[in-house]
């Protein structure tokens, strides 16, 4: 035994005799991860969330959450001598007077929106390869109920510096608050202190996003990954991968130190980010007032896809006995928001209902195997990427020559022709592809080259792909449409009618596959070509 | 082409024209302060130059402005619109227009110094206007004030030309030009005539030292460093975003497929 | 799935193929350096970060294509920082894919669902308690239970009520007064109608009163946007055009969709633009909304002159500036 081994083998029993989790450790410690850089993608929002405890850490020791009125006289001259909230003049003197402070600011702007990004992109991830189904459907709410909170999180972190940016997404937060029918003045007074924009709010959503939020997040991130742990990783399909194993690399050490070495790059490309590009620069923005406003205001990208709805929106008020009922903003605002992501959240039970699968899912599936979800999804995003569009309107009409009210007018029709459009095209383009991979199982790969037949006539060379590919290729379950009667044995309609012939349709729709090639097919094939 | 077309009808008179404005000035400059009889002088060179301006107006500006200002179906009158407006819209090369789109573009100017002033002096001998005013008038180095100045600037014109004067979209493809590396002779012009869509500032509203403020912190704008790195072009969270999406997420996605790749 | 057809079979995992650094030393040595290389950056980052600290003042800039003229320090310190924290990375990760064992291991999975004797049993255990506690049984018990839950959860709400007031007038009212002087923003110098020229505007205030001090909340509901037309261009009915001056006409500058600081005036149209949300107004027609989301016209101001020839208003704001909410009537 070498002098480490002994030693190694000290510090496990310490930590044994104290503990007694030699079982527990030794399970865990060989713990199986299926390696793949799309299950990278929910660790980059990991890392990014304790990059933001660190750096958010670090800007709490020099910000002021107040909003009484300060003289700035610190070094940025421009401002020398304005009044200003003494947030505003803290963030000031973060970003000047603290060496590394607006690094530091940046590297946390930064990572919230790599942060929000990689949430995005993860929960895409997790939808079209379906790793919500069961058994993951918990994670999959808790997976939802982060992105929420993190757009909540990121508006009230750009909202913190009180500067003529943030100033104005506040006021239009106060002018949503306002509209909620019949208790709307009261919330707004109660959230405010009083009459817009008063003293309270900032210091009021201080505490909410540096403890309140981060604490939630803390636990639901904890559980969402003790899930993940206990549940064992998802893994793409592949020969040796079933529904009843996991291949992948041991966690310790192999895994440990590529998720330990990514995180470190996560943060190594904020704080590049941090140090080249600026972010959020307040001191242009200047200190916020009611009177005063900026051409092409518009929040963060995670928030400018609300903007953009509520941008495109017609102009629909109710005015009756004595009441005013603001369509224009509560429809963007609160009712679509509101509609898609209680449909995002409740999408696995949906399916689940539609296809009337119970069956546990570790396999996950490859996009074009499952044409509705992969064309709901697009359409989806479809719909985001125009209100989103919208939302950046006057800067894309500026630096495209485009107008206004051109764009305003394109995304306002595009909402709804442009969605369905893509859902219709999608699904097309699943079922091209897999009739494109039955071929390849049934054909062969193109090779490219070129015989003459004794008869003189030209043909390519077709290479049988290997059994590991044809395996891939056609493992996935194609479960017939559900057969669902809405009429009994004595004619009577069934009751729950309307539902039955919405999960019957949708249940076709689901259904429809190219077939997956066989060995039966492909010996046929084989046969009649000698 | 068009524009480089008329360019050239107008080269083939500017020669001569430089040659005499430069020798009206320069002999009214030795002669006046040589001569006791100043005024007379003066006065005789300002009648040259408002005809030298009628000129040029005849040839390059009444096919649209009419023939003696007077405004037509297309443009609009520019009786007592002053020097300032022209030596603004000319000086900065909007007039003569290039084509009939939603609003004259800056460009390099097609009449020189000495031919907008002529022209200058032409339309302000046709009524009373707002004079132009050279480089040297404006003291803003001396008189300005940047911090008032970006008080001024926010509340009356980053509206349309954004916080950093990058320049804003109007509507209907209308725009607010972007601020940066204009002169403060032509800011200030502008702020006294309202060219195109921008409205009058006045002197009683926004007082001539005010101005002066607001120049100086433009001025400011233009040369403001990047302090926290690459600017993105100032114009708040769109570029962010694009930013965060391509360069963060890109590199980090291409890291994870190196991470997860089989090593040879 | 037709039964008929023979379906291809797993072949299993693929057999391993071993890596040069596995098979060859001098491969490995080679990796081995090259994870120390990344590791040695790493390091250079640190002292980079370190170094610009002490040594470069806060005041100096760089000029760098792309970027720009930038500050140093700002820049070094990030560049440092990063290089610091990517290359710890990168090393640990090289080091994973080229010298850790790299042999796929296989776990298996176990269904999350019980065996149907301990799903019996728990079902069984759960009956059990219930009827112990008499559950199903003590209705009365049950619903005073409700009652209490439900109203121990109000009690946090009844405790956030002093979060702030109650509004009053608040929303309906601003600081116009009849015959208050309006004021430039910033300056605070009243107007007269001819300090304004065709085609001007002025962000005004309501004058103060002596000793007062404005607030953002005064600044929130009174900002007015003052512009000067050719009377003849208006096309307003007789009762708003009384309250115009000589072509001067004024609107409150808080939207009257989100409440955004409306004034990008266009001098030649004669449209007002918000640039929150691109609702547009149309001056001439006492800011009809022409475009955008918007659903009403912004608020006019009565404005006159007073004995002096200064601008004043004829009277409040007739309706309540801003965003709409429930109480607002019309």
């Amino acid at each position: 035994m070498t002098n480490k081994e002994r030693i190694a083998g000290n510090v496990a029993g310490y930590v044994d005799d104290r503990t007694g989790a030699a079982k527990w450790l030794k399970k865990n410690l060989t713990k199986v991860f299926p390696d793949h850089w799309s299950f990278m993608l929910g660790e980059i929002a990991l890392y990014s969330f304790i990059i933001l405890l660190l750096s958010g850490t670090f800007l709490t020791f020099w910000f002021d959450p107040s909003q009484r009125d300060v003289i700035y006289n610190g070094s940025y001259a421009p401002l020398s001598h304005v009044q200003m909230s003494a947030a505003y003049a803290s963030t000031l003197h973060i970003s000047f007077d603290v060496r590394g402070g607006l690094l530091m600011r940046q590297i946390h702007h930064w990572a919230a929106l790599i942060f929000m990004t990689a949430i995005v992109v993860h929960l895409l991830r997790v939808f079209f390869t379906g790793a919500f189904r069961k058994p993951r459907e918990f994670n999959w709410l808790i997976g939802v109920g982060l992105l929420t909170l993190g757009i909540v999180e990121g508006f009230l972190g750009y909202s913190l510096p009180d500067d003529l940016l943030s100033g104005t997404g506040i006021r239009i937060a106060e002018a949503i608050i306002q509209a909620i029918p019949v208790v709307g003045s009261y919330l707004s007074f109660f959230a405010f202190g009083g009459p817009f924009p008063g003293h309270v709010f900032i210091p009021r959503i201080y505490m909410v996003h540096i403890l309140l939020l981060p604490g939630i997040f803390l636990a639901l991130i904890t559980i969402h990954l003790m899930l993940v742990w206990y549940q064992k990783h998802t893994q793409y399909p592949g020969p040796g991968r079933t529904e009843k194993n996991v291949v992948g690399y041991p966690l310790m050490p192999v895994y440990m130190a590529k998720a330990g070495g990514f995180f470190f790059i996560v943060f190594g490309v904020t704080a590049f980010l941090g140090g080249v590009a600026s972010i959020n620069p307040i001191w242009l923005y200047g200190p916020y007032t009611p009177g005063q406003i900026s051409a092409g205001s518009q929040p963060d990208w995670y928030m400018g896809w609300l903007d953009g709805l509520v941008r495109m929106s017609p102009p629909i008020e109710t005015h009756a006995f004595g009441h005013t009922i603001s369509w224009n903003i509560l429809i963007p605002g609160l009712i679509i928001p509101g509609i898609l992501f209680t449909g995002m959240a409740l999408y696995p039970f949906i399916e689940s209902w539609i296809t009337g699968d119970k069956r546990e899912h570790h396999l996950l599936d490859r996009p074009r195997n499952v044409p509705n979800r992969t064309a709901l999804g697009i359409m989806s995003l479809t719909f985001m990427l125009i209100s989103l569009i919208n939302g950046g309107n006057d800067i894309i009409a500026t630096h495209f020559h485009l107008t206004i009210n051109g764009i305003m007018w394109f995304t306002r029709i595009g909402l709804f022709t442009i969605p369905p459009i893509a859902f219709v095209i999608t699904k097309r383009i699943c079922l091209s592809l897999q009739r494109a991979d039955r071929d390849l199982v049934l054909h062969g790969r193109e090779t490219g080259r070129l015989v003459m037949t004794p008869a003189g006539e030209f043909i390519e060379v077709h290479e049988p792909i290997s059994a590991a590919k044809a395996w891939t290729l056609t493992q996935h379950l194609q479960d017939p449409a559900l057969a669902i009667e809405n009429v009994d044995e004595h004619g009577v309609r069934n009751p729950a009618g309307i539902k039955g012939r919405i999960r019957a349709r949708w249940s076709v729709a689901n259904a429809e596959q190219i077939p997956a090639a066989t060995v039966t097919e492909r010996k046929e094939l084989e046969d009649g070509h000698h | 082409m068009k524009r480089l077309s008329r360019y050239r009808r107008h080269k083939f008179a500017a020669p001569a024209l430089i040659v005499a404005a430069l020798i009206s000035i320069g002999t009214t400059f030795s002669i006046a302060s040589a001569l006791p009889s100043q005024q007379r002088m003066e006065s005789t060179a300002q009648t040259t130059q408002i005809a030298e301006g009628k000129q040029i107006f005849a040839r390059g500006c009444s096919s649209c402005h009419g023939l003696n200002a007077e405004g037509g179906s297309i443009a609009p009158s520019l009786i007592g619109v002053g020097a300032a407006s022209v030596d603004f819209q000319v000086g900065t090369g909007r007039m003569p227009m290039a084509d009939m789109s939603q609003q004259a573009m800056a460009k390099k100017p097609i009449y020189n110094e000495e031919e907008t002033a002529a022209l200058a002096a032409y339309v302000a001998s046709l009524a009373p206007g707002p004079a132009a005013v050279t480089n040297d008038q404006l003291t803003w180095e001396r008189d300005g004030n940047t911090a008032q100045g970006g008080e001024l600037f926010r509340t009356n014109c980053a509206m349309c030309h954004n916080f950093a004067a990058q320049g804003g979209a109007l509507t209907n493809g209308k725009y607010a030009p972007s601020l940066m590396g204009t002169e403060a002779n032509k800011i200030y012009e502008a702020m006294i005539t309202g060219p195109q869509s921008m409205p009058v500032f006045s002197d009683k509203t926004i007082t001539p030292e005010e101005k002066l403020s607001i120049i100086k912190w433009i001025k400011a704008a233009q040369k403001e460093p990047g302090l926290g790195g690459a600017s993105l072009g100032r114009v708040g969270p769109v570029t962010e975003g694009l930013l965060g999406w391509t360069l963060g997420l890109g590199l980090l996605i291409g890291v994870a497929v190196w991470l997860a790749s089989k090593a040879r | 799935m037709n039964h008929e057809f023979e379906k291809f079979s797993d072949p299993g995992l693929p057999e391993h193929v071993h890596r040069n650094a596995d098979v060859d030393p001098i491969a490995e040595k080679r990796a081995e350096q090259q994870v120390a290389i990344l590791f040695v950056l790493s390091a250079l980052g640190t002292i980079l970060l370190i170094g610009s600290y002490i040594f470069i003042k806060p005041s100096s800039f760089i000029y760098l294509p792309v970027l720009g003229d930038t500050n140093t320090q700002q820049l070094l310190l990030g560049v440092g920082m990063a290089m610091s924290l990517f290359f710890i990375g990168m090393g640990a990760v090289q080091w994973a894919r080229k010298l850790m064992s790299d042999t796929e291991v296989i776990a298996e999975r176990h269904e999350f669902r019980s065996p149907d004797e301990d799903r019996a049993d728990f079902v069984a255990t759960v009956k059990e308690q219930a009827a112990l506690a008499d559950v199903g049984r003590r209705t009365l018990i049950k619903r005073s239970l409700g009652l209490a839950l439900g109203l121990a959860g109000l009690s946090p709400l009844i405790l956030l009520r002093d979060l702030g007031p109650l509004p009053k007038k608040e929303f309906d009212t601003t600081d116009w007064k009849k015959g208050t002087r309006l004021v430039t923003d910033p300056g605070d110098r009243p107007i007269k109608p001819s300090d304004l020229e065709v085609g001007a505007v002025a962000q005004v205030l309501p004058e103060l009163s002596g000793g007062t001090v404005r607030s953002l909340e005064n600044i929130g509901k009174d900002a007015v946007l003052l512009i000067r037309l050719r009377p003849e261009e208006f096309n307003l009915d007789t009762e708003r055009l009384s309250w115009t001056h000589e072509g001067i006409i004024a609107f409150s500058k808080i939207c009257s969709h989100m409440g955004c600081a409306v004034a990008l005036y266009e001098q030649q149209t004669k449209h007002l633009l918000c640039p929150c949300h691109q609702s547009t107004f149309d001056v001439t027609r006492a800011a009809k909304v022409i475009f955008g989301p918007a659903a009403r016209p912004l608020p006019q101001l009565a404005i006159t002159i007073d004995a002096d020839g200064y601008l004043v208003a004829q009277q409040p704001f007739t309706e309540p500036v801003g965003p709409s909410f429930w109480e607002r009537s019309s």
